[in-house]
């Protein structure tokens, strides 16, 4: 009797981590997916299908040190564009972004698909964590 | 006789074979083209003018000036672009680079990417678009001139451009990369934004290349 009792807690502990971590996934894998949607309309233009951006002029996205160091700069700079001179693979690029015009929820998804792509592995970037990056932009 | 028979037979499979190669390995010529009757020693022959690129004058990069003359001798592949353009010109010039990589040994080969903004578009401006595209020596012109008359000049490469202050950077233009041969005539055009167009460019201009300068095509 004790030992049934003492499965069922162990079978129900492991099927809520386990559901807790597929709910996660999936919420992962639905920014992804948008994410590369949108990736394709909106920047690839520029950054290029590889991620590989375009001589000294547009910088690559394949600085995984940079995307994991400035991520929480990143939503600031999809809104708002960015002028300021940054250094990428340890090179200069000083031209200029435009304003994406996304939506915060847009902006999580294409971060969500860029921070997984091109060599980079960070995970989810929620709507709720852009949010917050947003308020405190310059 | 069987034997004159057999030879002759086996001559007219190779001619049949070279001519048939031979119309395969040339590019065709695009634009309007006009029939002509001229008297050549005192015989009437009939001949065909082709469109050709007009007379223009722009300044390069460099601050050197550059007409349809500075091109003679080469064959060449040319664009309309503006460096602040946010949409399909990376997607070209990133192309083009390949272009540019595959020909920078050749001296009779040319590009040269026409700005639609010359306001914006200074030669300082396009030096340090040059540069940050890691553009040396004279392979590869990016240049500035009388937007009329460029966006006129547009027309004579079957390429449209216009002024569109609804569109993304001011401008709508097509993505066009178009080969000219050494007699200034359209060879071929391709979409500058697909990667496929682009490698077929190389091919053909490859062939082009080969291509004796008094052979009329056609």
């Amino acid at each position: 009797m004790k030992f049934t009792i003492i499965a069922i807690f162990f079978i129900a502990v492991i099927t809520v981590v386990y559901s807790c971590q597929s709910d996660e996934k999936l919420e992962y894998m639905r920014y992804y997916t948008t994410g590369q949607e949108l990736y394709k309309t909106r920047c690839q233009n520029c950054h290029g299908a590889q991620g590989e951006g375009l001589a000294a002029l547009i910088p690559p996205l394949t600085d995984s040190v940079y995307l994991k160091t400035n991520s929480n700069k990143l939503a600031c700079y999809i809104k708002n564009g960015l002028k300021l001179p940054i250094l990428v693979n340890g090179k200069p690029f000083n031209g200029e972004m435009p304003p994406s015009g996304l939506a915060p929820v847009e902006i999580a998804q294409v971060l969500t698909y860029v921070q997984n792509n091109f060599g980079n592995h960070s995970g989810l970037h929620s709507v709720e964590q852009v949010n917050k990056e947003l308020e405190a932009c310059n | 006789m069987k034997a004159l028979i057999l030879s002759a037979c086996c001559l007219l499979g190779l001619a049949a074979c070279n001519t048939s190669n031979k119309s395969d390995t040339l590019l065709p010529i695009y634009g309007n083209r006009e029939a002509v009757t001229k008297t050549v020693n005192g015989k009437t022959v009939a001949d065909t003018i082709y469109h050709t690129i007009p007379d223009f004058e722009t300044v390069n990069q460099y601050g050197k000036k550059v007409t349809r003359k500075s091109l003679d001798g080469s064959i060449y592949v040319a664009d309309f672009f503006f460096t602040s353009c946010p949409s399909i010109c990376p997607i070209m010039h990133r192309n083009m680079l390949k272009v540019y990589d595959e020909f920078k040994k050749s001296g009779n080969v040319k590009i040269v990417s026409y700005s639609i903004d010359p306001r914006h578009d200074s030669v300082a401006v396009l030096k340090n678009y040059a540069d940050k595209m890691g553009i040396t020596g004279n392979n590869w012109w990016f240049l500035q001139g009388d937007k009329q008359a460029i966006y006129k000049l547009a027309e004579s490469y079957l390429v449209a451009v216009m002024e569109d202050n609804k569109a993304p950077g001011g401008y709508v233009h097509q993505g066009y990369f178009v080969l000219i041969d050494k007699q200034k005539r359209i060879r071929g055009s391709y979409d500058g934004t697909n990667p496929e167009q682009v490698a077929k460019l190389i091919e053909d201009m490859k062939l082009l290349q080969t291509e004796p300068q008094s052979m009329i095509a056609q």
